[in-house]
């Protein structure tokens, strides 16, 4: 399979808080057009992780490649500026301002001149409206409409298409299927395959396996802060995925237990360990 | 089917007015209106009655403006109860004791209000103070310092003040004896408001900013350059109102001026500003004043007992957060719906 072009790269990075290590000799690439799934369970390192590419920590040791040239992102500005966007479960959306104002929010479209400048209204509403509906969401037709009484599929979608718009390259999900329902996470799934068709780097973050098969081109999986498997589409199974997620305590073992339990107990589940 | 788009039609305009933030307030109004309208008879629907509620509102509407946009933006602002008098205090001290120009003295007084709103804005962007706390704290201490050089310059509380014709005619005069000209300014202050907060794009970072502070911050918004911004606008209008008590009483008091702490709040909540910020209009502010000063003068003219007078406005308030609430809630599945 030819690789394509790297645009973000992670060479040996360390990061500690004080004496405690958080993040061992990571090593990733992210390239364009494909969608990397960064799996592990809570407290594996994910948000260390993803908040290093994002320029809020700055790495221990080692060194991150921008297109194969060094950089160091000393705030989020600087990695904004490079072309990396963020979006979090619910963030970067205002519940009670409209879609418009939502998507243009810090990078307003003015009319008028010097100390007159108007906010453009029918502009910003138009560009929203058109933006988010190439992404798919072909429900949202107005742009006076509050955020607030989006879905939240709809919500991530709008977040996601306002940091495409803002000419992002790199696209970092933090856990976008998270709070949501089947039918919801399936829409958010679509649009990060659409923003892989349009040739963004996307990384996906998530522990649900079912949803970084959908979409993934190459999965790493996260364990205590170091990379424990590292694999591209159709390597594993998602039954093996499972397991490296639970650090390596076989999920099948445990579902074998619960089931042994049940026989020789009538039916009862095992009390919960305290 | 004509039938059915007109009833979509109607549903939609319905629930754009729903969507507004300030329908609930409107109703507020004209049903505070309607009621002393009817107890307070033609005496209240005369000049008389009008100028007694306008001259009010005009007071506390220029402070509650500013006011509003911090609550907005998710700021409390409570030192404007002490910044009144400060400003009072520094006018009538340099134009009164120092025999300084009145325009040297109405810029002095001004400049009190911005430096105070400086210091709120700095501690609260540069702490993790809360901005109740920070601007609580700042009161306390403008209110220490007004007294204390009060009393070492003038040795005496109170300094009197005569303004020139001119600082009377534009700050304090009353027009017709009944009408204080602060009616217009506070019209004023109401335009360029309104202009900061729905047409510039300033007023989408404020909201922003309101809604989701850290998200803000991402979307390269310059948080705490807006916030200081809005702490100096509040400290400046609460100066401004100072300078004009000074003109319109020609006296400044040390003391004074803590009413309007609650009464700014007031007017803004009762307006359909939402107190955890991110939601309000300035034609809310707008009403939610005007509703406040009519059930605060109206009383006086229904020939009410005037105990009753904070009784409406507390059961008021109340209301007004309850019907917020539910215009917000129908704001937010109107647009659901839609879909």
């Amino acid at each position: 399979m030819p690789d394509n072009a790297t645009v973000l790269e992670m060479r040996g990075v360390d990061k500690s808080f004080g004496p405690i290590d958080v993040l061992h000799e990571i090593s990733l690439k992210v390239n364009e057009g494909e969608v990397l799934c960064l799996l592990g369970d809570n407290g594996a390192g994910k948000s260390t992780l993803i908040k290093t590419l994002s320029g809020v920590h700055q790495p221990t040791r080692g060194e991150m490649l921008m297109d194969g040239k060094p950089v160091n992102f000393v705030r989020p500005k600087d990695a904004q500026d490079m072309g990396i966007a963020t979006v979090h479960q619910f963030g970067g959306t205002y519940p009670l301002m409209s879609i418009g104002r939502n998507f243009f929010a810090g990078a307003e479209p003015t009319r008028g001149w010097g100390p007159f400048k108007v906010f453009d209204r029918r502009k910003a509403n138009a560009i929203a409206v058109e933006q988010v509906r190439k992404f798919g969401i072909t429900g949202i037709d107005d742009g006076d409409r509050l955020v607030g009484g989006l879905s939240g599929g709809e919500r991530q979608s709008l977040a996601i298409a306002r940091a495409v718009y803002f000419g992002a390259r790199v696209l970092i999900l933090d856990e976008p299927t998270a709070a949501l329902g089947v039918k919801q996470a399936a829409h958010v799934l679509r649009i990060v395959n659409e923003a892989k068709r349009r040739g963004l780097a996307v990384v996906f973050i998530t522990h649900q396996v079912m949803h970084a098969m959908a979409v993934g081109d190459h999965f790493t999986v996260l364990i205590r802060g170091a990379i424990a498997a590292d694999f591209r589409k159709g390597e594993k199974t998602r039954e093996e995925i499972a397991d490296l997620m639970a650090g390596g305590e076989s999920m099948a073992d445990l579902e074998a237990d619960i089931e042994g339990y049940m026989e020789t107990h009538e039916g009862h589940p095992p009390p919960p360990v305290h | 089917m004509p039938t059915q788009s007109r009833t979509a039609a109607r549903r939609s305009s319905l629930g754009a007015l729903a969507r507004r933030p300030e329908t609930g307030s409107l109703i507020g109004f004209v049903v505070v209106f309607a009621f002393f309208a009817a107890l307070g008879g033609p005496v209240f629907m005369g000049a008389p009655g009008w100028s007694s509620w306008l001259n009010i509102a005009a007071e506390v509407g220029i402070i509650a403006l500013p006011v509003g946009l911090l609550m907005i933006s998710g700021e409390f602002d409570i030192s404007v109860g002490s910044i009144v008098p400060a400003s009072s205090m520094m006018t009538a001290m340099l134009a009164g004791h120092y025999d300084l120009p009145a325009l040297v003295a109405i810029c002095g007084g001004l400049a009190v209000g911005l430096a105070v709103g400086f210091v709120n804005g700095l501690l609260v962007t540069r702490t993790t103070i809360p901005s109740l706390i920070v601007t609580i704290g700042v009161m306390f201490a403008v209110m220490g310092l007004t007294l204390g050089f009060a009393v070492l310059i003038k040795g005496s509380t109170s300094v009197s003040y005569v303004p020139t014709p001119m600082a009377k005619a534009l700050l304090g005069q009353f027009i017709n004896n009944m009408f204080n000209v602060a009616i217009l300014w506070w019209l004023g202050f109401v335009a360029v408001f309104f202009c900061v907060l729905h047409i510039s794009p300033i007023g989408n970072w404020i909201f922003a900013i309101g809604g989701d502070r850290e998200s803000a911050r991402n979307a390269g918004i310059p948080t705490s350059r807006v916030t200081i911004g809005l702490f100096m606008a509040s400290g400046f209008c609460a100066a401004f109102v100072g300078v004009v008590q000074v003109m319109t009483y020609q006296q400044a008091q040390v003391a004074g001026g803590q009413s309007f702490i609650f009464n700014s709040i007031m007017c803004v909540v009762i307006g359909g500003v939402l107190l955890t910020g991110g939601s309000g209009s300035i034609l809310g502010i707008l009403l939610g004043t005007m509703t406040f000063a009519v059930v605060n003068q109206g009383v006086f003219f229904a020939a009410l007992d005037p105990n009753v007078g904070p009784i409406i406005v507390g059961a008021l308030l109340l209301a007004a957060v309850l019907s917020n609430d539910t215009f917000r809630t129908l704001a937010l599945s109107a647009a659901a719906k839609k879909a």
